[in-house]
């Protein structure tokens, strides 16, 4: 029986190897999503563990906050004096880690705007701790030198000698390149761009002066890392820390390990749902395999076959195409691994790679997953093969019987549906509920749905399938009619068929309608909000401005009022609250919606006035007058009492909770820097006061002048971009039922070769053919979009409702809807191609004869 | 019909001193319901006896494919007894009818149901391998060198004409030495040159091996290679008659017609 499986599987090449397809793309996307996070995790390893590769032990600044970034504060420059005395200390370096911008040649930024560009501070007499080295020329030294990164320097064609601009805090400064750094044995570190500074220039530049953000050190003769760092906390104020270099690198690598986990479950659940849809068509297939080979299992059967060895049969089968699917699958998830890396860099999220990794655990889950999925899907499909009865052998033209629980079909799948529904409504409309649990029923709602309408579908077949095939039969006339025909003569196969179209389908249009939900909201709140002529932000909008754009700006012509809204994370008993810089001025650029208080507010602010939104309000229980304390990073705590409260907009707002003034804010929030800068101007937006406050800028070329009308579009573009990644790895899932489309199609003519054979002896011609195969792809696919877009819609409304607190209104995409069908129409069509001409090839004599 | 514990299987009474290895009392089968049910077969009782080939005619609507399917534990009768050897198969399960097939019973199909993807060997030894335990390789060779299929054992069967394709079968039914082969038509799909090869390889069967056949056919030529051929009309057995000329046949089978 064993050979009869694996010979059968040989003799039925084109539908393993189509079945199979539904299996590898899953897998390839598992495969591919760990060799990715795997690559990037050791490109990100490789980084921590070579920049302290000369140390042994490393002190940075600890506060309640954890350790900071770069761009911190830093630590007095005094403690490296009194570290290097110690007995066990044989070296020790201050160094600055900060972000400066490199301007390009043409006036713009370089590097990615989505990466922090790295600066470094380093004293060239501590080369043994740099991070990078160099490469060419030689270490900065001087004020007025820099080494730049060696993609940078070849991508912009500079030489040494050449002069770069750069900025950091301040006005853009020029520097002459003395030296090219590389970062380890690194590729890229995501579009970032270094630059490399001595000591005292980083510290003026960065505005650091007598300041280090990091001191690392190097053990005398004999001391172990752990006796240097014993020896060393003993001598540190208790808002540094210090520890081992390997344990810094551990810490800092923790971190990105965290953010690489979420894109790692992020790209699996795209994966999973490419095996759900992948499960579906295996599924259909052996069905529809199983029942053409009706009669050979019946002989095998009165040949002395048990019904145990026609089930291990089948399930063998499948496990052949499961674990071969899976190699390939891990195989193909490599080449997926590069692709998806540039999906994500041209989004603008580039990450640091070094050699592709494919670890033992990526194979492991890779065949668990594919087998796994492989024999699930095949356990249905067998079962029915063993009620396959003997005295089949000898009936012209058996049918399979229907399995035992046919009967049952159409309560149980209703029941089903009416389950998943009711888990879904739970899920997204049960407030009572925590969060764990309704997330669980809505996921388990999703599947149970699919399962549910899937199995409901065959019903819905006829109706949907002869309205849907109405216009084939006007475009294609008789092959149309015979089409439409053949989509409902089986409607088991075809619901099934379509079913696996339904998924994707239904996923993109949930997106695409949250999405729209999502973008109305927000272009509602910056409607709302906007009031100013100008809003000048930075490029990329990862590095706020510095509070001298908006000295800048003040000066520009026509200018009447500039507000930076600066902003940082502070903690109140604990918990984060993100707060606010605003001068007294911002009632005049941005629109209030007082619930409490008024435009007045804002300028009476002084040092200990704050003003925070209702739902910060509300959770404490705040009202005029009520005290707040909130412990900044850097250490100190602002007392603050409630001067106002404003109903923020549904779709968020440029401040955060809790807004203070710039004085009560600049002293004791770190580096305070502005993320918005709203500007009016005399006479409203012209191009004049646009081109005015251009040059005002001239010397901050990260800063950016925008319109309401730029700023919602930049902001909707990058919307749209996130958008369209998440089509991007849906589309996976509709190229998945794509091969089950190809794959039921290949099966109905290859079962189908006599009555074809008879249709092209009484006239049908070879077109005719092909264009019957493509309307019955067609009237199937759009059974699929139309059963899934209907769910999609669903779907959302309910997570629109659940979310109308968040603001997230119901808005159906037309123009997009519109676009998923003749999406799946082309699917249709594309699926039709080689089916329709393995059927107009047919000879008719042969066909005619065939058994 | 009823049947008690103390009836005596059919099996061990013994008719012309032969041993009888099929036997069927009072055999019944009605398929469908009420007005529209159809008896195919009204009250069938006979004993097939070692070592003889026996041939089911009829014409069409006859109830002949019933009773083989009956005989062979395809169908289920709706009254009466099947035996095989000692074993009454009417009560078995599944299992135990799996477990009998692979014993008791040889089949030879009119569509000859060669497994496209195994060669002319590998379908002749299948019901061997699907019963587990050893492959006796000199019977094997020495089937295979009986249906004259010696040079042509890795083929496939889409590379043998009709009549080496139920050679194969034929071998394949011999291969685990069954108390009784069913031929379903084995003829029904050859041309008269190749049928009588056929015919011809299934007597030798017989009078080499010894083995039980039960042949339904319409065909008078191969009713003519039979010990005994049975005619049936409306769902009973209505003559039989010992070994005879296809001419004999034709006579006795344009009697039942009439009847």
């Amino acid at each position: 029986m064993r050979r009869v499986a694996l010979r059968g599987l040989a003799s039925r090449k084109l539908r393993s190897l189509l079945t199979a397809f539904a299996i590898v793309l899953g897998v390839a996307m598992v495969s591919g999503t760990f060799v990715l996070t795997d690559t990037i995790d050791s490109g990100f390893d490789t980084v921590f563990s070579e920049s302290y590769e000369g140390a042994d032990a490393v002190i940075s600044p600890e506060t309640e906050f954890g350790r900071q970034a770069a761009g911190s504060g830093g630590f007095p420059a005094s403690v490296l004096e009194d570290v290097e005395a110690l007995p066990s200390v044989a070296e020790a370096a201050g160094s600055l880690r900060d972000s400066a911008r490199l301007i390009g040649r043409d006036g713009e930024p370089l590097g990615g705007s989505s990466v922090s560009p790295l600066a470094l501070g380093l004293d060239p007499a501590d080369e043994q701790f740099s991070p990078v080295r160099i490469v060419d020329g030689e270490w900065p030294d001087g004020s007025g030198q820099i080494a730049i990164d060696r993609r940078t320097f070849d991508d912009e064609g500079l030489a040494l000698g050449d002069a770069i601009s750069a900025t950091a805090r301040g006005p853009v400064q020029e520097f002459e390149i003395v030296g090219v750094v590389e970062l380890g044995s690194l590729e890229s570190l995501g579009g970032a761009t270094i630059s490399v500074f001595d000591l005292a220039t980083a510290q003026e530049l960065f505005a650091k002066e007598d300041v280090v953000d990091q001191i690392q050190l190097a053990a005398a003769e004999g001391v172990s890392a752990e006796a240097l760092v014993a020896e060393v906390r003993g001598e540190l104020p208790a808002t540094l820390d210090v520890q081992t270099a390997a344990a810094q690198v551990e810490t800092e690598s923790e971190d990105t390990s965290a953010g690489l986990g979420f894109l790692r479950y992020f790209l699996l659940a795209f994966a999973a749902i490419a095996l759900f849809v992948g499960s579906f068509v295996i599924a259909n297939t052996l069905s529809i395999t199983i029942g053409q080979r009706t009669r050979e299992l019946a002989t095998v059967r009165t040949l002395g076959a048990s019904r145990r060895q026609v089930l291990w049969s089948v399930v063998l089968e499948a496990l052949v195409v499961g674990v071969l699917a899976s190699i390939v699958g891990i195989l193909l998830g490599v080449g997926l691994a590069l692709g998806l890396n540039e999906l994500l860099a041209a989004a603008g999220i580039e990450l640091p790679t070094s050699g592709l990794v494919l670890e033992t655990r990526t194979i492991v889950v890779g065949l668990v997953v594919g087998i796994g999925i492989t024999l699930l899907a095949s356990i249905r499909p067998a079962l029915r093969a063993t009620r396959v009865p003997p005295i089949a052998a000898v009936r012209e033209g058996s049918v399979l019987p229907p399995s035992r629980f046919a009967r049952f079909g159409l309560p149980a799948s209703l029941t089903l549906t009416a389950g998943a529904v009711a888990l879904l409504l739970v899920g997204s409309l049960g407030d009572g509920l925590s969060a764990a649990p309704r997330l669980l029923a809505i996921g388990l709602g999703v599947i149970l749905l699919f399962v549910g309408i899937a199995l409901v579908a065959p019903r819905l077949v006829r109706p949907l399938a002869s309205a849907l095939g109405w216009p084939g039969t006007r475009i294609a006339g008789a092959a149309g009619r015979l089409a439409r025909a053949n989509a409902m003569r089986n409607p088991a196969r075809t619901a099934s068929t379509a079913s696996a179209l339904m998924i994707g389908l239904a996923l993109v249009t949930l997106v695409a309608i949250l999405a729209q939900g999502l973008r109305s909201t927000f272009v509602d709140s910056v409607d709302q909000l906007f009031v100013a002529d100008y809003a000048v932000v930075a490029e990329g909008g990862f590095n706020p401005l510095t509070p001298e754009v908006e000295e800048a700006l003040a000066q520009a012509p026509g200018v009447e009022a500039v507000s930076g809204v600066r902003s940082g994370s502070g903690r109140i008993a604990g918990e984060d609250v993100g707060v606010s810089a605003v001068p007294g001025n911002i009632a005049e650029t941005v629109a209030i919606r007082w619930d409490e208080g008024s435009d007045a507010v804002p300028g009476a602010l002084g040092e200990d006035g704050a003003f925070v939104t209702r739902e910060f309000a509300d959770e404490r229980d705040l009202e005029l007058g009520s005290p707040l304390e909130i412990e900044t990073p850097t250490g100190e705590t602002l007392a603050l009492a409630v001067e106002g409260i404003w109903e923020e907009p549904k779709g968020g707002s440029p401040f955060g909770q809790v807004a203070v003034s710039h004085e009560a804010f600049d002293p004791v929030f770190p580096e305070p820097r502005n993320d918005f800068t709203f500007v009016n101007v005399a006479g409203g937006i012209t191009a004049d006061a646009e081109a005015g406050l251009e040059t005002a800028l001239a010397d901050f070329p990260d800063a950016k002048v925008q319109t309401r009308d730029e700023f919602k579009d930049e902001s909707v573009a990058s919307l749209s971009r996130v958008l369209n990644i998440l089509y991007v790895l849906l589309a996976l899932s509709v190229v998945v039922s794509l091969f089950g489309l190809v794959n039921t199609l290949v099966l109905t003519v290859f079962e189908r070769t006599r009555e074809l054979g008879m249709l092209r002896a009484v006239g049908m011609t070879r077109r005719q053919v092909r264009r019957m195969i493509r309307h019955e792809s067609i009237v199937t696919a759009l059974l699929g979009a139309a059963l899934g877009i209907a769910i999609g819609v669903f779907l959302a409304a309910l997570v629109t409702q659940a979310l109308a607190d968040e603001g997230f209104s119901f808005a159906l995409p037309i123009g997009s809807l519109v676009v998923f069908v003749l999406a799946a129409i082309l699917v249709g069509v594309l699926a039709a191609i080689m089916p329709a001409r393995r059927a107009a090839r047919l000879n008719i004599l042969e066909a005619l004869r065939y058994e | 019909m009823e049947t008690s514990a103390t009836t005596p299987s059919p099996a061990e009474s013994a008719a012309n001193g032969r041993p009888v290895r099929v036997a069927a009392r009072d055999l019944a089968r009605r398929y469908g319901e009420g007005d529209n049910a159809v008896d195919a077969l009204r009250g069938v009782s006979l004993a097939i006896e070692e070592g003889q080939l026996t041939a089911v005619m009829g014409p069409s609507g006859s109830g002949k494919s019933t009773l083989m399917h009956l005989l062979a534990g395809l169908d289920r009768p709706t009254e009466g007894e099947v035996w095989i050897d000692s074993t009454e198969i009417g009560t078995l399960g599944d299992n135990d009818l799996t477990r009998l097939r692979r014993r008791h019973i040889g089949f030879i199909f009119q569509f000859f149901n060669l497994l496209p993807m195994l060669s002319a060997e590998e379908n002749i030894v299948l019901p061997l391998e699907l019963a587990g335990g050893r492959t006796d390789r000199a019977w094997v060779d020495e089937l295979i060198d009986r249906v004259g299929l010696s040079d042509r054992r890795d083929h496939r069967p889409s590379e043998l004409s009709g009549g080496q394709q139920q050679r194969v079968a034929i071998a394949r039914a011999l291969a685990s030495k069954p108390t009784v082969v069913f031929a379903d038509e084995p003829t029904g799909n050859l041309d008269s040159a190749t049928s009588g090869e056929i015919l011809e390889l299934l007597r030798t069967s017989v009078d080499a091996y010894g083995q039980t056949t039960v042949m339904v056919t319409h065909d008078a030529n191969a009713a003519a290679v039979a010990d005994r051929v049975l005619f049936l009309a409306d769902g009973r057995i209505v003559k039989e008659i010992g070994r005879c000329s296809p001419h004999d046949v034709l006579l006795a089978l344009e009697e039942v017609a009439q009847a």
